[in-house]
């Protein structure tokens, strides 16, 4: 059935087709259609879950943790502020092992206030050990739902679908909605392997000395690694069955391109645009999208880069006092392959700032014009 | 009524307290009420060091260690998760201190005494942050020592009125207990284990660490705070409905607080404030009881 539905309510579907059970949320523009659209759901019987309706996006999180240990499906969304007063129950969360699924609508921090689009939110909760996957269409957030809880169930860590406030939030778009039983073949209910049960009592967390502790951390890192091949598997086995792949990446027209740009969410789209338009001109230029950040799948980026001469970044979020988050990450990754292409990082969309296809387009001449990137990130203003 | 106390034991010896520590007793007594269909949730506190350190823990029933101020909200989520799968019978008891309580988790506490979340909340009350070295809290009373209220500069502010905050939510049932009447606070948790929808346990528990008193002495300390008036024990039904459950003897509270160097430094005038203070304070309560 295909539906004309905007972006939060898709993640609602996905949420509804996947069965969860517990949901915990505290409304948060502009995530709050998300859990509305939910509670209608659970109200007329099309979703047989619990939902709490809690007083901070803290006590959500907190919910989500204590009903996942318990043996639950749990689901919370949020944006900005809201992921921000979570954090520390994000890193319990992973810390515990539980496949929670959050939807983050990406949304600027204040102050000032801006309710508006920034990644800024999501980057910055990306040493919480939760996987991290970033949406450009609303069929890409209603299906990854999906393919998140079978990943993090498989893998014991929770999964952060992260989608742009506005641009998919609230714009609505033709999505295919699954089959209520073809889901169910691709992600049956939830068997826990560890939960808390009074036939089999076991203590969750307790006081763990130094040697423990890292090697608690080691496996985290272990489950990180394998949630790539796992999630693979998982994009595959749903294609399978519904027709549709996303990729951990996506590289679009980047056989012999001089020039990559690195793209995410929906900006990918825009940009798409661009590049079919300048590669109708003759340009050699090509996209990368990174649709999977955490676990950062550094074989398939490396394999797309190492041999493009010029790598520009589009940032949509600032660690401050260094630059672009993207760029970061990307520069990272290259530095151990021996052909190491120039990366020009670019800090634009902040708060919302329209990235359109001339400001795309202005990036890749920039780029494509300079020999050498500067050490720092490149603004791409608006008003000021 | 009379009461029948299990004889079973649902914490081992072993465990890390300290000697006399009345947040131990205070644990031993609630799962006596509740058995071994229980499953705790246990914020940061003293009791998470008590339960041992892995792989090891001293409590016999599931126990879920969790974030200083979470410990209603994830209770909320395990009691939401038991219920989708069919699970009626698990008790489902978050276990703080004091902190945790009156402090830090009293947001989260507060949001889920408001959606009247079933599960039982018991707070042990030791009257300060023990784990970290005895710094004052919300619960400290007036006049205490505490490493962050020196003798110099006690506490000045009373203790906070947290079994009124609670069942002011107009929750089923919460009351007062102590370890030093464990037939009335097992009493209370079997009652509350009888009803659905969030209950609260104030439990006083004496601390030797931190109110530097005679480990062997926290069972009298625990009593003459009864009968001083200083933690009278009491039951509030619906909000409304106050019931005293324990006459007190009316000593004077200089019987209590002499047994406890945190208030060693107090001058005679200010015993004769906290004299003052605590009969009002009974006062009132005895005329809500009657109203
Ligand atoms: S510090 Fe006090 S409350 Fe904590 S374990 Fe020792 S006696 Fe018990």
């Amino acid at each position: 059935m295909i539906k004309v539905i905007v972006g939060n309510h898709a993640v609602s579907y996905g949420v509804m087709l996947s069965r969860a059970q517990v949901i915990a949320a505290y409304p948060i523009t502009p995530q709050t259609s998300i859990v509305e659209e939910l509670s209608e759901f659970c109200a007329d019987g099309h979703l047989n879950a619990k939902f709490i309706k809690v007083e901070s996006e803290h006590s959500a999180m907190a919910c989500c943790i204590g009903a996942s240990a318990a043996g639950a499906r749990a689901f919370t969304a949020t944006s900005s502020q809201g992921l921000a007063l979570m954090h520390e129950m994000l890193h319990w969360a992973s810390g515990a092992r539980l496949p929670i699924v959050i939807a983050n609508v990406n949304r600027a921090l204040a102050p000032p206030w801006n309710i508006w689009n920034d990644q800024t939110d999501s980057l910055s909760q990306r040493d919480t050990g939760w996987l991290q996957f970033y949406c450009e269409s609303n069929q890409e957030v209603l299906d990854t739902v999906i393919q998140a809880f079978k990943i993090s169930e498989e893998v014991l860590l929770p999964t952060m679908l992260v989608m742009d406030a506005f641009f998919l939030s609230h714009t609505a778009e033709a999505v295919e909605i699954p089959e209520t039983e073809d889901v169910d073949r691709y992600l049956p209910g939830y068997k826990p392997r560890y939960k808390l049960d009074v036939k089999n009592p076991h203590s969750f967390g307790s006081l763990a000395t130094p040697d423990y502790y890292q090697g608690f951390r080691e496996k985290i890192q272990e489950a990180m690694k394998r949630a790539k091949e796992v999630a693979i598997k998982a994009d595959e086995d749903f294609n399978n069955i519904f027709n549709r792949r996303y990729g951990i990446i996506e590289e679009y027209q980047c056989e012999e391109a001089e020039l990559v740009l690195v793209t995410s969410g929906t900006v990918t789209s825009t940009s798409r645009t661009v590049i079919d338009r300048l590669r109708k001109e003759g340009r050699k230029v090509g996209m990368l999208k990174i649709r999977m950040f955490r676990p950062f799948p550094f074989e398939e980026v490396t394999g797309a880069l190492k041999d493009v001469e010029k790598v520009a970044v589009v940032d949509r979020g600032i660690s401050f006092g260094h630059g672009g988050i993207f760029a970061q990450e990307i520069k990272s990754a290259l530095y151990s392959q021996s052909s190491k292409p120039f990366i020009f990082s670019y800090i634009t969309g902040l708060g919302g700032m329209d990235v359109t296809p001339q400001v795309i387009t202005n990036i890749i001449c920039d780029a494509l014009e300079r020999n050498t990137p500067p050490e720092e990130s490149i603004w791409i203003r608006g008003k000021l | 009524m009379s009461l029948v106390v299990s004889q079973e034991e649902y914490i081992s010896p072993g465990h890390m307290a300290c000697p006399g520590c009345g947040a131990t007793l205070a644990m031993r007594y609630v799962l006596k009420g509740l058995g071994k269909e229980t499953i705790i949730v246990l914020p940061a506190s003293c009791w998470s060091v008590i339960d041992g350190v892995f792989p090891y823990s001293s409590v016999k029933v599931p126990l879920f260690h969790t974030a200083f101020e979470t410990a209603a909200s994830v209770a909320s989520g395990i009691k939401a998760a038991l219920e989708v799968q069919g699970d009626t019978e698990t008790t489902v008891l978050a276990f703080a201190g004091d902190g945790a309580t009156f402090d830090i988790g009293l947001q989260a506490l507060s949001g889920a005494a408001e959606r009247n979340e079933d599960f039982i909340y018991v707070c042990y009350d030791n009257e300060a942050y023990m784990n970290t070295g005895i710094q004052r809290s919300s619960a400290t009373p007036y006049g205490a020592w505490t490493t962050t209220t020196p003798v110099r500069h006690p506490k000045d502010r009373p203790k906070k009125r947290i079994l009124e905050i609670i069942a002011a939510h107009e929750i089923p049932y919460a009351a007062t207990a102590s370890i030093g009447y464990p037939d009335d606070l097992i009493a209370k948790v079997t009652k509350a284990k009888g009803i659905s929808g969030t209950r609260f346990i104030h439990v006083f528990s004496p601390c030797p660490t931190g109110w530097k008193s005679e480990a062997s002495l926290s069972i009298k300390i625990a009593r003459l705070a009864v009968h001083t008036k200083v933690f009278p024990l009491y039951e509030v039904e619906n909000g409304f409905t106050f019931h005293i459950n324990m006459e007190p003897k009316n000593l004077p509270v200089e019987e209590y607080l002499k047994l406890q160097e945190r208030f060693a430094h107090l001058a005679e005038q200010e015993i004769a404030f906290i004299q003052k203070n605590v009969d009002e304070e009974w006062e009132h309560l005895l005329k809500r009881a009657l109203y």
